[in-house]
This record gives structure tokens, C-alpha cells and sequence, in this order.
């Protein structure tokens, strides 16, 4: 549970938003590509269809034997419902990575906030729909979990046929953004002022 | 026999617990699957539905889960292997044919992906409720074989075992998953078509008009002679003698049903699973199945820090139960300690080979979550001091 | 006049259903009067006379004194679950599709508690042939009301008589989507055989009730009399309007009998739908279960 070795993620948004792609996407990069342990859960019912939706990851060197993320590393946020009900159990030293336009987060002293106006760079694609994508590049970028290569192999395995060109665009406008963002050492949850 | 390359989907996949046990089947043999959807096992039968039709495979939704195990039971004597999926529930309405089916002696294959109960109790969220329902559920008595995988990839694993035990012995196997197991996603490695062993259906080779459906010669388990082959044989639910004919009388009853229990009592050497670990020595052993397992081992961690002696039996093969081990161990150990998602169901059978020779500590959880391994661990401590 | 010793039928005379009968099961269980037996016999007569593969013939029957007759016929035989005979039978039919699958049983079995089942059957219009032996009440536990017993009969359960609407089967069948519809009872011997074999020409759910007496049953709480008595109220009472409109068919206590074919259509059945809809949707990916059962061989 508290293991070194051991990475909690939540991923949280409204249903539509591809939260499970999302964490399946990162789940397969981890698992089947960085060779680690890879564990993902996901919420099931109406929730998973409409209101807030979360699936969890747990990514670890050894086998995962408690599969939960009861208290996440990194909480990527999509919807302020879902950032509202997760950020709580967020370790005091955590990682928020969130959708900027939609989520205020407030960060503690010991975490850590990179935030992405991933839904605008998604309609700026032409596919909204590409968001969860967006984020995914993002969160490569700013977590450095898993190996850009990686993750867009990840991404490339887990779209719809025919589709992995704009999810690669938008993945690599995510990971792009993220880049720059911790490149410039610019926290923007730090107070302003 | 290896199976048909067909249905196996070789290499490595991130899949959850339903869709490698999905998997599993169809690279065990399935090509019948009949079902009707619940919470949280209708994943299973929805890769079936996408994948039979490219595999030579019937998938079905019957109107409700009886017909469901119908179904199954009628098309297994077709030689096609057969299999459904539930949930508690569901699990319930189709006692009454998996009755049927020990009683015909029909191989086939039950997923239930438990679910905590009872009634409609918790349907998104995990339990491990349906234990003794598995081995005791339909009425009267008879014997079945009844597997508890703890990963994704076990999933996939137990179901080619489960299906060549089910021809084997011709029973119904149980897959006793669970919701967590069954929604988990992790990586699972599906090996080529030639490394997968199947067991092929026991075709008799004896003539027809010599030829009687129930004859053992000196086995435990008949022949089988599929329907459509001119055998033109009889089965009931009905007690019945060689035949296959009904025999009302105590002769006959005490004929047919002792064999159904004695061919798994008998084998249950063979049939019995579990993985050991670090019992030698051990003050305190714990006995798992399923996702509980892993939680426990978590446990282990923690007890072993405290400087506790703990070893594990996990098992595999929940039904026939391993009670000649759990016997030799309670005479070394101080204690069992035994976590379930429920409260207190595959305890009642350790106590019953410990039989007072050692402590036995249920771990009782009422469902809806895993157990906090701290709590696992507390007991360990306890039953060790 | 010299009298000759009788020849010794027993040892001479072969029933001409016997190459269709377990005889080693003879005498059966029905009680005399009973119209089972001669369903039963209607329906030997009807496979001898389609030609049929009898190695290619299951026969399914769930609970009952009409779901013994799977235990009589020389055919692959299955005495299955109370209720549970269609769905037995579809697995057959899917698990191989070759054979020609026949359901065998009574109204409680088929239509009381599986009642639902038989709905769903013929929606999906699976290729099972059903024949229903309709005796208005549940013989083999002492006679019960039943989803058929008409209204005022009495049963034991009802003894004051029965208050509850009875089901109008062919009315069930046909809305519910089956493609052949017939009613007879069991004095129709010659057209019962015939509405059979005409029946297993057909493909999809088809269905035929056979009224029939229960004499010890129905026919002594109701104070009907012997079979005998039943016959000649068949006789007097059964009316023959074949394509007669199914809804007219309810049956009143004591009352008129309509017999008949009453559908007879041809509609794609559920195995013709889905290799049809899988054709057109996966082309050549798709793989249809092999007419012998699926994976039997190996890799």
C-alpha cells in the first residue's frame, strides 16, 4: 500500500469525457509496454454513463496485490464533480493534473498542479471528442510515468480503427503543451502575486 | 487434444477478468454460450457475442437465466461445449438446471461473477456470498468442481482447466469470480493454440444397440454418446439405472447418486488446487480464494513485519474442498486466519478439518469493498499471540 | 365346430409402432382413458411416414404426465427440468444444427411454469417442433388448475370452480409469432398424424395442441365421465375450420372445440436470421456454428 514502488492514479470526469479510455490507455502503456504492473478499476452503473465517472490505476514494480487507489499520487480531473470528490484523498504530496477550463483545484502546500485547457484543444482539432486524448499527452509530459513513445504506442493500440491519426495529433498537442509547461518551471496553481 | 487456433486471440492484452474470461473459453472449445445479462458478469458474454460469430460459435440471450442453464444443458449433449455467465441472482434461478445437469452428468461451464448479496443487494459492487451456494445450491446431493481465479489472467487460465475438467468428470464446473476480479484490468498473455490442451467430449465407441448411457465398467464416468449419432439413447433428471431409464427405488437411487458424489470424492486427489506458501513453520496460515488472496497477501506483508510466522494456502479449486492438507497443517500450526467477502461462509469448512486442533479466525467483510489488509492483518497477529 | 387354440399374439404380433418405441418401457405409466398414449402414436405414425432420419430426432419433454413421452419413443430422448423443455431444446438446436428437434409435454409444463419460454420460442421463431397435449389440468400431482383449466371447472385446487381465464394457446402462439398453428384433439387421429407430418416439413416454431382427456383427473372432479364419454364429446363438440382466426379459439367449459391448422406461414427462422444478418454484416469473416456442433475436433 504505501509501498516506494507503488503509484496511485485517479482519473475523474463526467461520462462522455473517455475517462476509461483514458486510464485504459495509460493501464496498457504501463503494463504491456513499460513492463511494469499495471492495475486498473473502473466505476460501473449509471454514473459510468452520465454523471461523474472515475476509473483508477495502480502501476507498481511488483504485483499489485491491493487493487484500489484509496489515497491517489496523481488525480487527473476532468469535472469539477469529479476533482470536488476525489481531491480529498489525494496524498499530501499528489500531483492534480486537470481540464483548466473546468476544474479550480486547490493545491496544497507539498503538491503539485499542472493544469491544460484540454476541451478547447480538442474543439481547436475539430473533435471534441479527443480530449480525454489531449489530456493523456499531458499527463505523459508532466507525470513522466511512462516514455512519450510509449504512451502514444499505447494510444495508437486503443482508438478506433481509423482514428488514430487525430487521437495522435491531439496527443501530441497534450504532450506538447505539458512540455513546454514544466520546461518553464511555471506552477499554475502557485497563488498569483 | 490442442485447440482450434480460432478462437485464441494469441499475445499479450490489457483485458479485464469478463473479457479474459470471455477469452478463455473460446480458446477452451466453447461455441455455445447461453445467457442473460447482470451485473457485473455481462462483460463476459458481450466479447462472446463479438467474437463467436468470427469463431463458429452460437451466443444466445435467453429470455432469463433458467433458460439460460436450459440451454446450456441441451446443447452440451449436442458435444458442443456449453457455458453461461451470471451473477448471484442469476446464479440462484439456475441451480435448478445445474441440478439437472450433475444429474444427466452433462459437462459444462458456470461463471458466476459474485456480486454482494443477497437478493439484488449490491450489483456494481464485489461480494464472495455465493460460496456455499456453489457447492450446496440446487437440491439434493451431489458433487461439483468449483474454481476462484484472483487476477485477469487467471481468468483466462482457469477457464481451459475448468472446461477439461468439466469433460472429464462430466460435471458442471463453477468459475466463482467476483466483481473486482471481473471488472480489474491488468495484463493477460494468451498463448498460441498449440500450447492449449483440450480435453476432447468422452465419445463412447460402443455400439449402439450395445450401448447403455449410464454404464460405468468399473469407472466412475460413463461414456458419452452425443445426440444425432444413432444412438438413440434416454436421459433424466429422474433417478435412473444404466439405461438411463427412471428407477424408482431405493436400489437405484443409492446407485446413481452415490457414484455423481463419489466420482469427485473419489478423484478429488486429482481435482484438488491451491497454491502453498511459506507454511513451513508457520504459527498462523491463512486460507484464501479470489481477489481476497491478494488483499491477503498484502496482510502477510504487514503481519511479517510485526514479526509474525505466516504462510498461505490459496485455493484454486475451492470445491472439492483440500481437506486432507488443511488437516496435516492444523496439527503445526497455531491458527487459520480466513478473510472472505462474506460473513464467514469457506470458514465453516476449515473449522471443520481443523476440527479444534488449532484457532480458526474468521475475517468477515459483509461486501461492497475489499478488506482493509490492516484488518487481515490485525487477525494474523491475534491468532499468532 | 372344432374351436382352434388362438395364436399367441403377444408372441406373434408386432405393434406397428414398435420399431419407434422403447418396449422395454412398456406397460407406460398413463392411466387408462388417457390421451397421451395416443398423441404419442400419432406421432410415430407421422415420423415413419416423413421419412425422416430418426438418428437426427431428439425428442425433448419437461415435467408431467405428457412429459413422460420422451421416455417412450426409440429416439435420443430427454426427460428434462419441470418447465424447462424449450430451452433444452434450443441448446440442442444451436449446439447442432442439423438434428430435428421435437418438444413433447403438457399445458402446466409448457405454458404454466414455462410458459415464459414459450413466448420467447416463438418470437425468435426457433426451429423446434412443439406439440402440446392439453388435458386441462395437472394430472400427474392430482390434478391442479392449470394455465388451461376452463373457467367453473373444478380441480382440486379450485374446488369450488375455477374463477381464473384460462390461456387460448393458439391465440399465444400465433401472436406470439409462430408460423404453423393447429389444434386437434386426440379422437383427430388421422389428422393429428397428418397435421405432424406436415409440420415437420415446416421449419420454425411450430406449434400443436392436442386436447385430450384426463380421465381419473379432470374428467372425475368435473363428474364427465369415462374417455369414452370424453370421445364422443370431442366428436360432438370439436368444430374443424382450418384457417379459422386463432382468437376465436378460447375453449369454455363443455363448451366448442375449434380445430384446425390455423397458421400456416413461412418466416425466416432464428438460425436463417442470424446467418443471414452475419452474412451481410461480417461477409466472409463469418463463421456459422458447423451443422454437427461446434469445435468437435480440435485444432
Amino acid at each position: 500500500m504505501g509501498d516506494e514502488a507503488r503509484t496511485e492514479i485517479c482519473i475523474t470526469g463526467f461520462g462522455g469525457q473517455g475517462v476509461v479510455l483514458a486510464a485504459h490507455i495509460i493501464g496498457h502503456a504501463c503494463a504491456l509496454i513499460a513492463d511494469k504492473e499495471a492495475t486498473m478499476m473502473q466505476s460501473f452503473g449509471p454514473e459510468a454513463r452520465g454523471s461523474a465517472c472515475t476509473a483508477t490505476l495502480v502501476v507498481s514494480a511488483a504485483e499489485v496485490l491491493y487493487p484500489y487507489a484509496d489515497h491517489p499520487n496523481i488525480l487527473v480531473a476532468m469535472s469539477s464533480d469529479g476533482y470536488d470528490k476525489h481531491a480529498p484523498d489525494l496524498a499530501a504530496d499528489g500531483i492534480v493534473v486537470y481540464e483548466e477550463d473546468l476544474v479550480t483545484p486547490q493545491i496544497g502546500p507539498a503538491q503539485q498542479g499542472y493544469g491544460i485547457g484540454s476541451t478547447r484543444i480538442a474543439e481547436e482539432l475539430g473533435r471534441r471528442i479527443v480530449q480525454n486524448i489531449v489530456m493523456v499527452g499531458f499527463f505523459t509530459a508532466v507525470t513522466a510515468l511512462v516514455s512519450e513513445e510509449g504512451m502514444r504506442e499505447a494510444v495508437a493500440a486503443s482508438v478506433p480503427a481509423g482514428t488514430e491519426e487525430v487521437n495522435l495529433e491531439a496527443f501530441d498537442r497534450g504532450f506538447e503543451y505539458g512540455r513546454e509547461l514544466t520546461a518553464s518551471h511555471r506552477d499554475v496553481a502557485a497563488p498569483a502575486g | 487434444m490442442k485447440t482450434d487456433p480460432k478462437g485464441v486471440l494469441t499475445g499479450s492484452h490489457y483485458l479485464d477478468g469478463d473479457f479474459a474470461c470471455g477469452e478463455g473459453a473460446m480458446a477452451a472449445g466453447c461455441r455455445f454460450v447461453a445467457g442473460y445479462p447482470i451485473t457485473p458478469s455481462t462483460e463476459v458474454v458481450e466479447r462472446i457475442a463479438n467474437r463467436f460469430p468470427l469463431v463458429g460459435g452460437t451466443f444466445i440471450q435467453m429470455e432469463d437465466e433458467l433458460a439460460s442453464m436450459a440451454a446450456v444443458v441441451g446443447a452440451s449433449w449436442t458435444g458442443t461445449k456449453s457455458m453461461t455467465v451470471t451473477s448471484g441472482p442469476g446464479f440462484s434461478l439456475m441451480m435448478e438446471n445445474i441440478g439437472l445437469a450433475a444429474m444427466m452428468e452433462t459437462p459444462c461451464v458456470v461463471v458466476d461473477v459474485q456480486r454482494a448479496g443477497p437478493s439484488t443487494g449490491l450489483p456494481t459492487m464485489v461480494g464472495q456470498g455465493d460460496v456455499m451456494q456453489a457447492r450446496w445450491g440446487s437440491h439434493g446431493d451431489y458433487e461439483l468442481i468449483a474454481m476462484s481465479p484472483q487476477s485477469p489472467q487467471e481468468s483466462f487460465d482457469l477457464m481451459i482447466d475448468a472446461f477439461n475438467l468439466s469433460e472429464e468428470y462430466r460435471v458442471p464446473v463453477i468459475i466463482l469470480m467476483d466483481e473486482c476480479v471481473g471488472h480489474m484490468t491488468e495484463k493477460v498473455v494468451i498463448p498460441p493454440a498449440d500450447e492449449i490442451e483440450v480435453t476432447p467430449r468422452r465419445l463412447t465407441e460402443v455400439a449402439p444397440d450395445d450401448f447403455l448411457p449410464y454404464q460405468i465398467n468399473g469407472q466412475l464416468v460413463p461414456e458419452f454418446a452425443r445426440a444425432g449419432d444413432g444412438y438413440r439413447f434416454h436421459t433424466t433428471g429422474l433417478t435412473h439405472d444404466e439405461r438411463g431409464y427412471p428407477g424408482m427405488s431405493v436400489e437405484a437411487q443409492d446407485a446413481n447418486v452415490s457414484r455423481l458424489v463419489d466420482k469427485i470424492r473419489v478423484n478429488a486427489g486429482d481435482i484438488v488446487r491451491f497454491d502453498e506458501a511459506d507454511t513451513e513453520g508457520a504459527d498462523v496460515v491463512v486460507v484464501t480464494y479470489g481477489i481476497t488472496a491478494r488483499v491477503s497477501r498484502a496482510a502477510i506483508d504487514i503481519a511479517r513485519g510485526e514479526g509474525v510466522d505466516v504462510g498461505s494456502v490459496r485455493l484454486v479449486v475451492v470445491w472439492p474442498f483440500p481437506e486432507q492438507r488443511i488437516r496435516e497443517l492444523a496439527a503445526s500450526v497455531k491458527g487459520f486466519v480466513v478473510p472472505e467477502i462474506n460473513l464467514g461462509q469457506l470458514v465453516l469448512e476449515v473449522e471443520r478439518c481443523v476440527a479444534g486442533q488449532a484457532v480458526v479466525r474468521s475475517v468477515p467483510h459483509s461486501g461492497g469493498a475489499v478488506h482493509d489488509p490492516q484488518t487481515i492483518a490485525a487477525a494474523i497477529v491475534e491468532v499468532a499471540r | 365346430m372344432t374351436v382352434e387354440a388362438r395364436p399367441d399374439y403377444a408372441e406373434t404380433v408386432e405393434h406397428p409402432m414398435t420399431p419407434f418405441l422403447r418396449m422395454d418401457r412398456i406397460p407406460h405409466v398413463w392411466c387408462p382413458g388417457c390421451g397421451i398414449g395416443t398423441v404419442v402414436r400419432c406421432f410415430a405414425s407421422a415420423l415413419e411416414k416423413s421419412g425422416i432420419d430418426l438418428d437426427k430426432v431428439s425428442v425433448v419433454s419437461g415435467i408431467g404426465c405428457a412429459g413422460r413421452t420422451a421416455g417412450y419413443l426409440k429416439l435420443d430422448g430427454f426427460h428434462t427440468a419441470h418447465g424447462r423443455a424449450i430451452p433444452f431444446a434450443t441448446g440442442l438446436k444451436l449446439g447442432r444444427p442439423e438434428l430435428t428437434v421435437t418438444v413433447l409435454s403438457g399445458d402446466g409444463d409448457l405454458v404454466g411454469i414455462g410458459g415464459n419460454h414459450f413466448i420467447h420460442a416463438a418470437r425468435r421463431n426457433l426451429d423446434l417442433l412443439v406439440v402440446l397435449i392439453n388435458n386441462f389440468t395437472y394430472g400427474m400431482t392430482g390434478g391442479q388448475n392449470g394455465p388451461t383449466t376452463p373457467l367453473s371447472a373444478r380441480s382440486s385446487t379450485m374446488p369450488f370452480g375455477n374463477f381464473e381465464t384460462p390461456f387460448n394457446l393458439p391465440h399465444l402462439a400465433a401472436s406470439s409469432g409462430a408460423p404453423y398453428v393447429a389444434r386437434w384433439t386426440s379422437l383427430h387421429v388421422r389428422r393429428l398424424t397428418w397435421s405432424i407430418e406436415e409440420a415437420l416439413e415446416r421449419k420454425g416454431f411450430r406449434f400443436i395442441e392436442v386436447v385430450a382427456p384426463c380421465p381419473v383427473l379432470y374428467l372425475r372432479l368435473n363428474k364427465l365421465g369415462d374417455g369414452v364419454q370424453r370421445m364422443r364429446y370431442y366428436h360432438d363438440e370439436a368444430e374443424i375450420r382450418n384457417g379459422a382466426d386463432p382468437g376465436d379459439a378460447a375453449i369454455d367449459f363443455q363448451g366448442k372445440i375449434l380445430c384446425g391448422v390455423f397458421v400456416d406461414e413461412e418466416r425466416p427462422t432464428y438460425q436463417e436470421l442470424m446467418d443471414e444478418h452475419y452474412g451481410n454484416v461480417l461477409g466472409d469473416d463469418y463463421v456459422p456454428m458447423p451443422l454437427e456442433g461446434g469445435m468437435l475436433g480440435g485444432g
